[in-house]
């Protein structure tokens, strides 16, 4: 991977590493949740999430964002209703096989280990069991989608903030899933790196992964998602192409306040 | 990356002849032989320089695990309880007087920590919580502490007393082979499952939750802990008392050496233990005072300057 390759090659090769294993990135996947409960926290929530696309989950805080993406990563058990990974029931994957599918970036990047950028990267390979060459290969592909090879042997506590972001990123990305679900990957990032993560997010969502995100900024959810659902109080209040899911209507009702979008589609800002 | 690993072995391979030479009675393979040097070497010497690597590896290991296992660079293998579960059983063989029959006194002291395994495991096995694990560790301590204090006022005589003090200053003086024979396979299991334990480790460096999406069924990973360190640390007792810092100190000496995944950590640490506690014990044996140095004390005077030093470097820090 020295050379660098232009962006579309790369995409064809991770879809053929991901392809004869059990998971298949041009499959029509879908992830699917049926009136989950979390007692507190989310009160009957069914939404169908398919790959290929970017789904944003907005709503205001205590909302239940976090709580629906741990449960869409079956990571928590539920108090009833059911997820399924194409079609297949979430809690009777074995640990590994989910873990291979399904890759989760926590909001708070805790470290308890101040290792290095590649070392972060392999990590990501811990559900796998193909050997040194493959995980070699897909780490190798994860530091450079994030364009981090030169960062490689440098230890984590000596990155800015948004080296940091990519990097825990690449360490999702060499786990090859074939669905992303990243907890506010926004928060605490400046505004460019915002936009070249996003960028980042809609090029994986292009590849054929399956891409949820909690996002806090209405107007990068409007402008950026293929689909938007909104959360009150562990609801659904909405659910649909960003437009209709975030209108001044929903965010009046929801948020509680009184906003107008201005600027064209794509580049839609929000006025309070 | 196993640079550390190499350099200790050859540590280990120099100071094993040294330490069955050294002692009270020094056997110089070049002078005049000893009177009983044979039975000094294999019944004294051997089966105390085995059971100090034995039971300095499980420190060790159980230490390198453990710092992974709550991601804490400070913690140290007597926090689950299971040392004060044990030498709680060992207060009681003494207690009750039947510490001299053969056996009795490791026998209570494995029971001891297995009683507070299975406590840790009953308070907090459900969830998988490493805090809670922790909690539930402290609490067992504390309450294996009070009725170890307990059992040493109500001490039958004094001289019960005067022993149970002594022993749990923990030494390996006049150590035979049986103790190598219960301590050496428990231990060695021990590390065994702590090894086992090891990619579990590696992913919850990124947290609880990151780690469950990697596939860590926690409460997995809960039992491999609980029966590793349970195994090397009671063990240890059983065998010696209690002897502390060398889980503390080893993997963090050696954390700089690898790429900083745990796992990485166990094996290096385990030969590092051995290593500490061949050369401690040695020391101890040929330091020229009244009587032998306790080799638990000699450690715990060799951790607090450590402690210092590590705690003035953190100010620096973070200043």
């Amino acid at each position: 991977m020295s050379n660098p390759a232009p962006t579309s090659v790369r995409v064809e090769r991770s879809r053929d590493t991901a392809r004869g294993i059990s998971t298949s990135l041009d499959a029509n996947g879908t992830l699917v949740c049926k009136s989950i409960e979390l007692p507190g926290r989310l009160g009957g929530v069914s939404i169908t999430l398919n790959q290929n696309e970017v789904t944003a989950i907005c709503g205001p805080n205590g909302a239940g964002k976090s709580s629906l993406l741990t449960s869409l990563a079956g990571l928590v058990p539920l108090a009833s209703g059911e997820v399924r990974l194409d079609g297949e029931l979430m809690a009777s994957l074995a640990l590994d096989d989910r873990a291979r599918r399904v890759g989760y970036l926590p909001q708070q990047a805790e470290l308890a280990w101040d290792i290095s950028v590649e070392t972060l990267a392999g990590l990501g390979r811990l559900p796998w069991n193909m050997g040194i060459e493959a995980d070699r290969a897909a780490i190798d592909r994860a530091l450079s989608d994030m364009q981090l090879e030169d960062l490689r042997f440098r230890p984590l506590s000596k990155l800015s903030g948004g080296e940091r972001a990519r990097a825990m990123l690449a360490r999702v990305l060499a786990g090859e899933p074939c669905w992303l679900l990243a907890d506010e990957p926004l928060a605490n990032l400046d505004l460019a790196h915002q936009i070249a993560l996003l960028d980042h997010f809609r090029a994986l969502a292009g590849q054929g992964l399956g891409v949820v995100l909690v996002l806090h900024d209405l107007a990068q959810a409007m402008n950026r998602a293929d689909r938007v659902v909104v959360l009150q109080q562990g609801r659904v209040v909405a659910d649909g192409a960003p437009e209709q899911a975030l209108s001044e209507a929903v965010i009046a009702k929801v948020w509680g306040v009184s906003a107008r979008w201005l600027g064209e589609a794509g580049a839609r800002a929000l006025v309070i | 990356m196993t640079r550390p690993i190499p350099l200790l072995l050859l540590g280990l391979l120099i100071a094993v002849p040294l330490s069955l030479l050294a002692g009270r009675v020094w056997l110089d393979p070049f002078a005049e032989p000893v009177p009983n040097a044979l039975i000094i070497l294999t019944e004294l010497r051997l089966p105390r320089a085995v059971l100090a690597l034995v039971l300095g590896a499980g420190l060790g290991a159980a230490g390198a695990a453990m710092q992974g296992y709550l991601r804490n660079p400070l913690a140290d293998p007597g926090l689950f309880g299971i040392a004060p579960g044990a030498a709680l059983g060992a207060v009681l063989s003494f207690w009750t007087g039947l510490a001299g029959t053969p056996w009795v006194l490791p026998l209570f002291a494995l029971l001891g920590a297995g009683g507070a395994m299975a406590l840790l495991g009953l308070i907090a096995g459900r969830t998988g919580s490493a805090l809670l694990f922790t909690l539930a560790g402290m609490i067992i301590a504390s309450l294996a502490g009070a009725l170890m204090s307990l059992a040493i006022s109500l001490s039958p005589t004094p001289f019960a007393m005067s022993e149970i003090v002594t022993w749990l200053m923990g030494a390996l003086t006049d150590r035979s082979w049986r103790e190598v024979w219960f301590a050496a396979p428990l231990t060695l299991a021990g590390i065994a499952l702590l090894l086992k334990a090891g990619r579990s480790l590696d992913a919850l460096t990124l947290g609880e939750t990151a780690a469950r999406s990697l596939g860590v069924d926690p409460r997995t990973l809960q039992w491999l802990m609980i029966g590793g360190v349970g195994l090397t640390v009671g063990a240890g007792v059983a065998a010696a008392g209690i002897i502390g810092f060398v889980g503390l100190i080893v993997p963090h000496l050696l954390r700089r050496t690898t790429d900083g995944r745990p796992s990485q950590l166990i094996l290096p640490s385990a030969l590092a233990g051995a290593l500490l506690l061949l050369v401690a014990d040695m020391l101890c044996r040929v330091l020229p005072l009244q009587s032998e140095l306790r080799l638990g004390i000699a450690l715990s005077l060799l951790g607090a300057p450590f402690f210092l030093a590590l705690l003035l470097r953190m100010r620096k820090d973070l200043a």
